[in-house]
């Protein structure tokens, strides 16, 4: 796999090939600096008495630099060069990255990097959230909190993603790192209302607690009310939109009046529009808003808040960020027009309205650059989406109707559309009826700086609805033109394996790559031979892989965790493979797989 | 999925079926895509020269089913569309078209590996609601009965949580009230069962 290294760009999640190679020796640095000829007869007794040699000068001055070295891809480069500069920049390396949490094990990943103080940990893979993967699958929380405590002290930053959580988790973070600021849990489990108490009441420098799109089992614990109840809190960041479990809202708003640096907060749905003004009226500096449920079902008359909200919200020259509108009533949809010109990003993901009112806001958006919203935009929305929002980074248009029983609001037009008008676009995300090559095609070729792609053509099986062509052609051209591509979703898509071959030999920085119900086989499966290791993952579920050509792989490359896992208990005929979950690691297999996951070895 | 399941009706391997369930359950009302079981695909190993032939006829196979199988069917497939089930609950009450979206809940089973999800309205019953529990799960309850819950040697007892916490045992209210309280199910061991509801 050597070659690899120089065709392909800095792969952020790629361990130093020293580690490959086992335990390394303090003896070894000398030779690697080239300063000095050390030849390594000076015994160890004579050396207290001597000056620092010169390698040492040369690691402290290399300390001092390389801690200004803040992007983890540059840090992975700068390990890459010799024993001295590994030793030294996992010296300085306070922000620890695990995108895979098996593929390292707690303890290595300590005993190399000490000084941390912020990790980020991500798990499940995301086809997990579908619940295409067994409930305790793993991806546990337990050891690496356990092993943090006392590799950790000083920590002040935890970031998880799709992890399995406990209270006994938070409860241990909370207590084992007493400078503890921020907690930031994405898709997330196992946890409950008890566990965010003890966070609340214990971390007294807590700055930013952030719950994002988790699930948190409700425990009837009045958990806002367990933050410190006088003096001043750090609060930087307050994010709940997920926790759905009614709210203490005296508590809340007392909380936020104590609050001063208070600049993003996103409430849940049991928060009234009245309520939401009483709270913004007491944070006028907020930069991101969570509206909650953007609703008022005790109106007299319909929207007879609407001009306190328009006033509280014009009141917050510094919002770039809105989202909620849960319940969205479309009475007071006007109130956010004075602030649209300086949002960058807008969740209109739950605002079920009209196309045209849309559109009425989107106009108004001209700096938008992150932007959420429900297929009932229609191709139109998209036009005007198009013509307007220049800017455009990240577009994820979601399904009102999951079932998809509708002839479809949004189809090739729009996508089209969006590849002309808005030509910076890096990540989307679009669920449609019926797509086309020629438009997908359109999207790879207007959109170079494109790196996440995911198209859902709920209609399965689906065919291109002009040319009445099977879609392949759209992976022929995501392997030609997609070369920053690194995450690719594909589900009930393609004829054959070509499909699969056209991306793996074509998109040289994927990383991420997860497969569901399409046609692919062992011979597609073995065109990536050269690319996995340079992958953080690779998932394919009911595809046509066979136990034989997975095993061919774990011969081939034995680095590769591969797990099979079947979609039941029971036996099944063990000449196909219902879900292949394969990643690099540093670890081999791991220990805690249930019984329907199989780690071939 | 849909493919796949027309092809076993037309080789009528229904009519040699042996099926567990309550008794009363009309035939028409099998939910063959709401098992893991119907995605595995059917295909044999194919060389590519017959893939053609496959897709055609896999194409009127589709046509056919989405014939003779309601929309549901579609959603009952494992995971699909890929959309997290609060983003589909959100909403059920409020949608501008006729049919409101479905009401999702989580359904577990003690010792079963996967959690699953069942849409509830498309349901129009008790008997339909256990048959599909029965097929997803592989199991069988017995008979319910109002003085007695699942009795003689069932292993598993199908429960739910309702909107106040408490659990209880599927049936033992009139399914309208049922389907507006219930949060999610769970397939209980018989033994963990008893004391709910109406057993005694």
């Amino acid at each position: 796999m050597r070659k690899d290294r120089t065709g392909i760009s800095q792969d952020d999640d790629r361990s130093p090939p020293a580690d490959l190679r086992g335990a390394e020796s303090s003896n070894k640095t000398r030779n690697c600096c080239g300063v000095g000829s050390v030849s390594g007869s000076t015994g160890p007794i004579s050396m207290e008495f001597q000056a620092p040699c010169p390698d040492q000068v040369l690691e402290n001055v290399l300390e001092n630099v390389l801690q200004f070295l803040s992007s983890r891809r540059d840090r992975n480069a700068a390990s890459l060069v010799c024993k001295s500069w590994w030793r030294v920049e996992a010296l300085t390396r306070s922000d620890l990255y695990i995108g895979n949490c098996y593929s390292v094990s707690p303890r290595r990943a300590m005993s190399r990097f000490s000084r941390v103080q912020s990790v980020s940990i991500k798990g499940r893979p995301r086809f997990a959230d579908f619940n295409l993967m067994p409930i305790d699958w793993g991806a546990h929380f337990t050891p690496w909190v356990t092993a943090m405590a006392s590799a950790y002290p000083w920590l002040e930053k935890v970031y998880l993603k799709r992890m399995s959580v406990t209270d006994d988790d938070l409860a241990l973070l909370a207590e084992s790192f007493p400078s503890f600021k921020e907690l930031v849990i994405v898709c997330c489990d196992g946890f409950s209302t008890s566990g965010l108490a003890i966070v609340a009441s214990d971390c007294r420098q807590l700055k930013v607690l952030d719950l994002i799109e988790s699930e948190v089992t409700d425990d009837d614990v009045d958990w806002i009310a367990c933050f410190p109840e006088s003096g001043a809190t750090c609060l930087e960041s307050l994010i709940f939109d997920c926790v759905e479990c009614s709210i203490n809202f005296d508590a809340l708003e007392s909380l936020v009046v104590r609050s001063p640096s208070l600049k993003k907060l996103r409430l849940n749905c049991n928060v009234s529009i009245g309520q939401l003004c009483r709270l913004i009226v007491r944070a006028p500096q907020l930069t991101h808003l969570g509206t909650g449920s953007y609703s008022s079902p005790d109106d007299a008359v319909p929207g007879e808040h609407a001009s306190d909200l328009q006033s509280a919200l014009s009141a917050c020259k510094s919002l770039v960020c809105l989202s909620g509108f849960k319940e969205m009533l479309p009475d007071y949809l006007p109130a956010i027009y004075p602030v649209c010109a300086n949002l960058t990003s807008l969740n209109f993901s739950y605002a079920n309205i009209h196309s045209d009112q849309i559109i009425s806001v989107i106009f108004h958006c001209h700096n938008l650059q992150v932007l959420w919203v429900l297929d009932s935009i229609r191709d139109e929305g998209l036009q005007a989406v198009a013509s307007t929002c220049k800017d455009l980074r990240e577009l994820r248009v979601f399904p009102l109707d999951a079932r998809g029983d509708n002839e479809g609001p949004v189809s090739d037009v729009g996508l089209q559309a969006i590849s002309e008008g808005c030509r910076k676009l890096r990540s989307i995300l679009y669920f449609c009826q019926h797509m086309t090559n020629a438009a997908v095609i359109a999207m790879s070729r207007n959109c170079p700086d494109l790196e996440v792609f995911r198209l859902c053509i709920i209609a399965l099986h689906s065919p291109d609805h002009v040319t009445g062509k099977p879609m392949d052609e759209a992976f022929g051209y995501i392997g030609k033109y997609g070369k920053l591509l690194r995450t690719l979703s594909v589900a009930f898509a393609g004829d054959s394996d070509m499909g699969l071959k056209y991306v793996l030999e074509g998109c040289p920085r994927l990383q991420k790559l997860e497969i569901r119900d399409s046609p692919f086989g062992d011979a597609a499966l073995h065109s990536g031979l050269h690319h996995y290791y340079n992958m953080r993952f690779l998932w394919m579920s009911s595809c046509r892989l066979s136990p034989k050509g997975c095993q061919e792989i774990v011969r081939a490359l034995p680095r590769l965790v591969v797990e099979v896992i079947k979609h039941d208990v029971a036996v099944c005929p063990d000449d196909t493979v219902d879900i292949l979950y394969m990643y690099r690691s540093l670890e081999g297999p791991r220990d805690d797989a249930p019984k329907v996951v199989t780690i071939l070895q | 999925m849909e493919g796949c399941m027309a092809f076993d009706k037309e080789l009528n391997l229904e009519a040699t079926e042996l099926r567990l369930g309550l008794p009363g359950i009309k035939e028409s009302e099998k939910q063959p895509s709401s098992t893991i079981k119907s995605n595995k695909r059917a295909f044999p190993n194919m060389d590519e020269k017959s893939c053609g032939s496959k897709d055609s006829s896999k194409a009127s196979h589709a046509q056919k089913c989405n014939q003779e199988i309601a929309s549901p069917s579609k959603a009952q497939v494992v995971g699909w569309p890929p959309v997290r089930s609060y983003r589909k609950n959100c909403f059920q009450a409020k949608t501008m078209e006729a049919e409101a979206a479905g009401v999702y809940l989580k359904v577990s089973m003690d010792g079963a590996p996967y959690l699953r999800k069942i849409d509830l309205k498309i349901y129009k019953g008790y008997p339909e609601l256990l048959k599909a529990l029965e097929d997803m799960f592989k199991f069988s309850m017995g008979e319910y009965s109002e003085s007695e819950g699942y009795n003689n040697g069932s292993e598993f007892v199908p429960t739910y949580e309702d909107k106040d916490g408490d659990w209880m045992l599927v049936g033992d209210v009139p399914w309208d009230m049922f389907i507006s309280s219930c949060k999610r199910l769970r397939i209980m061991k018989g033994s963990e069962a008893r004391g709910l509801g109406c057993a005694v």
